[in-house]
């Protein structure tokens, strides 16, 4: 048997082989530099630029919640007070949360299905919703919240407008994938028995994507939870603004910080492990919740 | 098929059909009871009262056009003119726009006929289709003299004080001041302030000069434009995407010898794993705003803190995904490596990492996108980036077009960000 490892054709191939590969080494190697300085530069620019230095401040990490803990130790016996005290606001900031991913959801029905390729209603103008999408996914809730606190004033209300502008331009997007993953077949029966538009899409396509759609709305939820917190902190009410005042308040008086980042804390993880389990159940189909 | 078969087939049927129907029904009433209790609990009703909708017309109109102010000291009867009124939009003091012709009187065309006279100690506003308004401010208050007739409702006359508004423009006159606002679309002194030389210029004649080696001047006089601060704004723009990518690529790094310790096929110890997933847990649950709050207090407002706060953040985030994606890793290809004689380290290295890396690659930069958002809104709080500059300007309450402008930068940024990680990800997970 001759030994082709040593023929002329098989050591080109090897040495090309080893040629591409070194390439490709030196490539990513690169890369990771250019990553790597990518990374320190910005770091040091950071640095540079925030008020208080990285390494004077390490140290002082945990000063602050070390002060915050021990005042709200010290005060054990006023926290079931506090809590119930800041419970109203943190049902407030719940229900922003609640109510603009269901304005948001809703809103997202329409514009997925007006997007998404053989179901829109318009198929001409399928690249101006998608475009509309896009905008509305772009638009930090900030922004909006802020700009409608000068118009309407401070409370859930601004807070809520701007959650549900952007739910419905993330949740379009994540709906209309679905709906074009969506079989044709009952719509198109649907159609051969002279099916308005409408009934299609609530006959034909809904049952289908209904569990799809309730699980990244569960997500979003989840994610509105936070988004409704950081508005409060920046006027529009619930537990986000008491615990702006409760910071301002200083010194000696962290107790009720305290009792709000322990409620936030709480009612993030409560509401992570309901909707995940939820979302799993949706996913996996609800017979696995048997052999969970 | 026997009969009784067929009636309990149809008797299961009717049951679903019935449940269906309760859920068809049931799904909308219920939704409709949670949106009327939120109508109730946020007072909509009260909303009317706290709106101010005069307030929603200034933001609006202002976003589209700006004022510039004529002032006139009634004691000393110096004319200023102002873009905004504000100084650093003044002209120098022998200088006007066309529609003004200073002299002895200053007469000012608001366009359209309506005419508005500065005279020696009286003032005159023509109004067509109405008649001359005039008045005479002084120490005895602002007598002034308006056509017979009933008064309309845009003036607003008192004895010491005046206020005309008309399409054209607004008059003001008290003791003290006469000021005119004129209404002009578009966005002020947006590339040359008035001190430029290059002021009021043709976009033909700037590139000729640019041409002629002016091309510097001219592009310093727009960076350092003091109305618009273009050098700051770039800045601060430059600083949000800074604390995205810091952040988002920051956790994966710390998350990803963070991921193998949760993962069930790499820890061995129920122990360990139990405590990597609960410190995931809790850095998510503790959520970016206690911890942009908390850092703060270290580290001082900036875009340090902003970035370590989406660092702590997403590390939790990655941590979760990271670890699920190692859960999935296909086994043959590391015990494929294993028996060529790999150590542990070149089994994860050529065995595990080519599987995850698409996977954790795509993860990451879809959080770089949504992180150019949390930046922002970090930034808002934490006082850096372009957050900040949109506060800042939003609590001035006047500065309107410079809102609009931060918010389509901030859009266009966005979306930037988002066609960038899109490539990204079709580059290096292809290839």
């Amino acid at each position: 048997m001759p030994d082709l490892t040593n023929h002329p054709a098989a050591r080109d191939v090897r040495s090309d082989y080893m040629d591409m590969t070194r390439k490709k080494r030196a490539y990513n190697a690169i890369m990771l530099a250019i990553f790597v300085a990518l990374m320190a530069a910005g770091f040091v620019t950071a640095d540079d630029r925030n008020a208080g230095g990285f390494w004077d401040g390490l140290h002082q990490l945990f000063d602050f919640p070390a002060e915050v803990l021990g005042e709200a130790s010290g005060k054990l016996a006023e926290m079931p007070a506090h809590f119930g005290k800041f419970l109203p606001s943190l049902i407030e900031t719940i229900n922003i949360a609640g109510a603009s991913t269901l304005l948001g959801a809703i809103i997202a029905i329409f514009l997925s299905l007006l997007a998404a390729n053989g179901l829109a209603r318009w198929p001409r103008l399928i690249p101006v919703f998608r475009r509309m999408m896009d905008i509305m996914r772009a638009i930090p809730e900030i922004v909006i919240a802020l700009v409608l606190i000068f118009v309407l004033g401070g409370g859930p209300v601004p807070a809520m407008i701007a959650i549900a502008f952007h739910t419905s331009g993330a949740l379009g997007k994540l709906f209309s994938e679905v709906n074009e993953n969506a079989s044709l077949k009952p719509v198109e029966g649907l159609q051969s028995v002279g099916a308005s538009w409408a009934q299609r899409m609530v006959l034909g396509v809904m049952p289908l994507v209904s569990p799809n759609y309730l699980s990244y709305a569960l997500l979003r939820f989840e994610i509105n939870i936070r988004a409704s917190a950081i508005l409060g902190f920046v006027g529009a009410g619930g537990i986000g603004y008491d615990l702006k005042n409760a910071m301002s308040w200083g010194q000696g008086q962290y107790d009720e910080a305290a009792a709000i980042f322990l409620l936030l804390f709480g009612a993030i993880i409560l509401v992570d492990q309901i909707s995940s389990i939820l979302r799993h159940r949706l996913t996996h189909g609800a017979h696995m919740e048997a052999t969970l | 098929m026997t009969m009784t078969a067929n009636a309990e087939l149809k008797g299961q049927a009717d049951a679903l059909f019935q449940r269906k129907r309760l859920t068809a029904f049931g799904l909308p009433v219920l939704i409709l009871a949670y949106l009327s209790y939120i109508f109730f609990a946020f007072d909509m009703p009260g909303l009317n009262e706290r709106a101010d909708l005069e307030n929603g017309k200034t933001l609006i109109r202002d976003s589209y056009s700006y004022k510039t102010h004529v002032t006139r000291d009634n004691r000393s009867g110096d004319v200023t003119i102002a873009v905004e009124g504000e100084r650093k939009g003044a002209y120098a003091p022998s200088a006007a726009p066309d529609w003004v012709s200073l002299g002895n009187d200053t007469v000012i065309d608001l366009g359209d006929g309506h005419v508005v006279t500065f005279g020696e100690t009286t003032v005159s506003y023509d109004i067509p289709g109405y008649g001359l308004i005039t008045a005479e401010p002084g120490r005895r208050g602002v007598q002034a003299v308006l056509p017979e007739g009933d008064v309309p409702d845009w003036i607003n006359a008192s004895k010491n004080r005046l206020a005309i508004t008309t399409d054209a423009g607004r008059l003001t006159i008290t003791r003290n001041r006469s000021e005119v606002f004129r209404y002009s679309l578009g966005w002020e002194l947006f590339f040359f302030t008035l001190e430029s030389p290059y002021h009021g210029m043709g976009a033909g004649e700037l590139l000729s000069r640019a041409v002629n080696g002016e091309a510097g001047a001219i592009v310093s006089d727009v960076w350092n434009n003091k109305m618009w601060r273009h050098a700051d704004v770039a800045w601060a723009l430059f600083e949000t995407i800074l604390m995205a990518f810091l952040g988002t690529f920051g956790a994966a790094l710390v998350a990803l010898p963070l991921a193998f310790l949760a993962a069930r096929n790499f820890a061995p110890l129920m122990a360990i794993r139990f405590a990597a997933r609960r410190l995931f847990d809790f850095f998510r649950g503790v959520d970016a705003l206690i911890w942009t709050i908390v850092l703060a207090r270290a580290f001082g407002p900036g875009p340090l803190t902003g970035a370590l706060a989406i660092l702590i953040t997403d590390t939790g985030s990655f941590g979760k995904m990271f670890s699920e994606a190692l859960e999935n890793v296909d086994g043959k290809q590391i015990e494929g490596i294993q028996s060529t004689g790999a150590k542990p380290l070149q089994r994860y290295r050529f065995g595990v990492i080519p599987q995850i890396t698409p996977v954790l690659l795509s993860q990451v930069l879809y959080f770089l996108e949504s992180n150019t958002r949390s930046a922002t809104i970090i930034g808002a709080i934490t006082g850096g980036g372009i957050g900040l500059l949109l506060t800042q300007a939003i609590i001035t309450q006047k500065d309107w077009e410079e809102v609009s402008y931060y918010i389509v930068l901030i859009i266009l940024m966005v979306m930037l960000m988002d066609w960038f990680s899109g490539l990204l990800r079709r580059k290096l997970i292809k290839g």
